[in-house]
């Protein structure tokens, strides 16, 4: 059992492999001048952000509903935590266990009821 | 349970953590230092892998990596002076004498404890936890719901301004 979890090391690997080897080719072409030059420059140190032209700072002050957003995150989160033991005895339980896992996120879903009625899912400026 | 494998992902893991603890610790940049927070509480589920214990592995990474630290950047993002960096603080010399005797205790402790091992570890897997869950504990299990219900109503409760109540009661 254990040791299956030693295939998750090959994932690891092959995840690190990738930017390594990004990084090891970049410093590896500096010695073949395909990469023009290493001294600082304008459009060197320009700030790459999908092609566009970066205007003012980067770091702004978010508004405030983000952390909303992001109570909610964890809160279905934990509920995920719940439901892990429930879906792994899913077969075993039957139908009184499908219902006790239903009343589980159904009251779960009365607090999503709210929200939805209290409109604070939507986006309010 | 013991083996070469088991030994080298100990020594891995624990490298990970500890090095990652200091980054932590040393990272000027804010957001660096919660990107070294993630790797440590990663290297910790690795560690409850080892001990067998999936279900708080596999809680590990969704409740800590996923929603503490998600919790954190975004109270970074919101600071108004979010650029500032993990600067020094008045508190450098209280919190190394705190931590010098933390770990003391924990010396203490950790040496003067009788662990106890045992050859064949009562495996409690996650469908055992399921099956708890389902039977003895449903009372709780559905109380806990019942819980995060009403952190989502306080939640709504809380992060709503009092033009929005004014808005939501013409319509």
């Amino acid at each position: 059992m254990l040791y299956e979890y030693g295939h998750i090391g090959i994932l690891v690997l092959i995840a690190l492999i990738f930017p390594i080897g990004a990084l090891a080719t970049s410093w590896a072409l500096q010695f073949v001048n395909i990469r023009p030059t290493s001294k600082p420059d304008v459009v060197r140190d320009d700030i790459y952000e999908c092609g566009l032209r970066t205007e003012g700072p980067s770091r702004v002050q978010f508004n405030f509903r983000f952390y909303y957003i992001a109570l909610l995150f964890v809160l279905l989160d934990v509920e995920i935590v719940f439901l892990f033991p429930w879906a792994l005895v899913f077969d075993d339980v039957g139908w009184v266990g499908y219902g006790k896992g239903m009343l589980f996120i159904g009251t779960f879903v009365i607090g999503g009821v709210y929200a939805w009625r209290k409109r604070a899912l939507e986006w309010r400026l | 349970m013991d083996g070469f494998g088991v030994t080298v992902a100990f020594w891995i893991l624990a490298a990970v953590t500890l090095v990652a603890g200091g980054g932590v610790m040393v990272s000027r940049n804010l957001l660096h230092a919660v990107l070294f927070l993630i790797l440590s509480f990663i290297g910790v589920a690795g560690f409850f892998v080892l001990l067998s214990a999936e279900f708080i592995a596999m809680a590990q990474v969704i409740i800590y990596v996923g929603a503490i630290t998600v919790l954190i950047l975004f109270a970074v993002l919101l600071t108004p002076r979010a650029s500032r960096d993990n600067s020094e603080t008045v508190w450098a010399l209280p919190g190394m004498l705190l931590a010098v005797c933390l770990a003391a205790i924990f010396l203490f402790v950790v040496h003067d404890t009788q662990w106890k091992t045992v050859t064949d570890a009562p495996l409690l897997t996650t469908q055992d936890l399921g099956h708890a869950l389902l039977g003895t504990w449903v009372l709780p299990f559905e109380i806990a719901s019942v819980l995060l219900t009403a952190a989502l109503v306080g939640a709504i409760m809380l992060t709503r301004s009092a033009e929005e109540e004014a808005e939501d009661a013409l319509a």
